[in-house]
């Protein structure tokens, strides 16, 4: 077969010509340490980079165009799509942006309840960096190790959601269902799971010379450019900003729970390693704290603009046989405004921004992507680095492809 | 947030950008895109808005001026989030570029050119970032269809 196709991409820089050895070296998109797809343009001098240019969007599939035509409810499973290490956290992320709009006050129960599962989507998603970035530097016990962890989360989150990773457990006002009996016992068996296995990284890593050779002053970002870069999360924390949404403005439950916000030192790889670990810890003593303070309740608000009535209901009375008809035909009538709503995401700050004209369809959605908005640095940690350095310091990043590119 | 600082913002900005009200906790500021530039710089160094969150636009079509461009700002230091809009028309939808103030803008920018064929004018980089090379129109104004295809790839005979 004789079929031209296209580049789909433009590189800044074509090799010069000139025998100055210098030459440009493709990685990506289909590359195994480009976790999720993006592709890296470098120029190299030798074994040093010299210029990067980041290529995304090869998993865009039109996110915030699908939302427009579908109804606020049912782009809850488009959301969880978004950053698939850490769905729940999207999902109640979305739906505060919708009910800050409604202005729909959630249920006391629910608000524990969304605080505690997304702390415990964010332990899953840390795992997930932190495992993939050891491994990519040939640390396959402590991957096996952390995968070993996240699977007990993902399993037991499972058993609340129905799903281990697209979860579609948010909903308007609400979540799809209660906590099934047991739940939390078996958290607190996960929980102390975790100090095993965490323990064993700590152990094999934390003062591994050959890890911190790797890790250190590595991929350094400094304060200043990750302020400018619009870095959020553990990338702007381990350059030593104690920013985090979840104590800045707190959200949920948060102003009432006793956490730290972890720094690093440098930005580097090291620190955005230990930021994660650390972070992790808060997120169990979080947790914790969560499960004595869960109350008993219902946990979808009593507001039929938005909450589907009550099967038994459905069936036996005509306002609920419609109101339930309206809500999946028309969709909940979210009144007409703006409103950007963020929370603190495993890896920055995920913001929505929504925009409605009172219909039952959005008539915008857009995500502040944290992983996009730090792909925009990435090539500011990549220059003056080793080739071999961009695998480590690109996985340190966390990008998560589903949210970069929408 | 200090409850005097959209008034403070607002007396600062008066009299090119004096539209502001606060939606939902956040203050918003509506200008006129040859102010832009200006606002932002004063809003950077006066304010301590540091950090360019967001950059998007959202497409009203039918009228004048079409497309309005928003950008979320947020200052580190006191832990506030501002909005501020600007409208372009159709025939000519360019704006400052915000590249020489935050190192942000470059992709975000990228983006909503991607998306809405917004022109900002001093970001020289508006190669397509989540489109590809050769992409005919911007998906999310409302008139591009949904399911409308452009395969790099030509389909294989069945």
């Amino acid at each position: 077969m004789d079929i031209k196709i296209a580049n789909p991409v433009r590189p800044i820089y074509a090799p010069s010509g000139a025998d100055d050895g210098r030459v440009i070296v493709n990685i990506g998109p289909s590359h195994p340490a480009t976790h999720g797809t993006v592709q890296i343009i470098t120029e190299l001098d030798g074994e040093r980079i010299l210029r990067a240019d980041v290529h995304c969007g090869y998993l865009h599939r039109g996110f915030e165009k699908e939302c427009e035509a579908h109804t606020w409810h049912n782009l809850i499973p488009y959301v969880d799509r978004l950053n698939y290490c850490s769905g729940l956290i999207n999902d109640f992320a979305y739906c505060q942006a919708v009910e800050r709009l409604m202005g729909i006050e959630i249920t006391p129960r629910t608000r524990i309840l969304r605080t505690l599962l997304s702390e415990y989507s964010r332990i899953g998603d840390h795992i997930t960096c932190v495992a993939a970035a050891l491994m990519e530097l040939g640390a396959m016990t402590a991957f096996l190790y952390l995968m070993t962890l996240r699977d007990y989360i993902w399993e037991h989150i499972a058993d609340a959601t129905g799903a281990r990773v697209t979860y579609s457990y948010g909903r308007i006002g609400g979540l799809a269902r209660d906590l099934p009996p047991g739940w939390l016992k078996r958290l607190e068996e996960v929980l102390v799971e975790y100090d095993t296995y965490i323990e064993r990284i700590h152990g094999l890593m934390d003062r591994n010379r050959i890890y911190i050779d790797r890790m250190r002053r590595v991929g350094t970002l400094s304060q200043a450019d990750a302020i400018s870069y619009g870095c959020t999360g553990p990338m702007l924390r381990s350059t030593g900003l104690a920013r985090d949404v979840r104590k800045d403005t707190p959200y949920l439950a948060y102003a009432d729970l006793d956490f730290e916000v972890p720094t690093g030192i440098l930005g580097d790889n090291y620190d955005r390693y230990v930021v994660r670990m650390r972070e992790m810890d808060e997120s169990v003593h979080m947790i914790r704290q969560l499960v004595d303070m869960l109350p008993e309740g219902p946990i979808n608000v009593d507001d039929p603009r938005c909450v589907l009535p009550e099967k038994k209901l459905v069936y036996s009375e005509i306002e609920s046989l419609i109101t339930h008809f309206k809500l999946i035909i028309d969709g909940p009538r979210v009144p007409a405004g703006e409103v950007y709503a963020a929370q603190e995401g495993a890896n920055g700050e995920l913001g929505f921004y929504i925009v409605s004209t009172g219909e039952g369809q959005p008539w915008r959605v857009h995500c502040r992507a944290p992983s996009f908005v730090h792909m925009g640095v990435a090539h500011r940690m990549l220059q003056g680095g080793q080739l071999a350095d961009l695998v480590p310091t690109f996985g340190s990043i966390n990008m998560i492809g589903g949210e970069c590119d929408r | 947030m200090d409850a005097n600082l959209p008034e403070r913002i607002r007396s600062r900005l008066t009299p090119e950008a004096p539209t502001l009200v606060v939606s939902h906790g956040m203050p918003v500021v509506e200008l006129a895109p040859a102010q832009l530039s200006a606002a932002v710089r004063a809003l950077r160094d006066e304010f301590g808005f540091d950090m360019l969150l967001d950059v998007t636009a959202v497409d009203w079509p039918g009228q004048a001026l079409r497309f309005e461009v928003v950008y979320h700002l947020y200052s580190t230091r006191d832990f506030v989030r501002l909005r501020l809009k600007t409208r372009v028309a159709e025939a000519d939808p360019v704006v400052d570029s915000l590249v020489p103030l935050y190192g942000s803008a470059a992709f975000m920018e990228r983006e909503c050119h991607d998306m809405f064929g917004i022109r900002f004018r001093g970001n020289d980089d508006l190669r397509p970032i989540l489109l590809y090379e050769g992409f005919a129109g911007h998906p999310l104004r409302k008139d591009y269809p949904k399911l409308q295809e452009q395969p790099l790839v030509p389909y294989r005979e069945a």
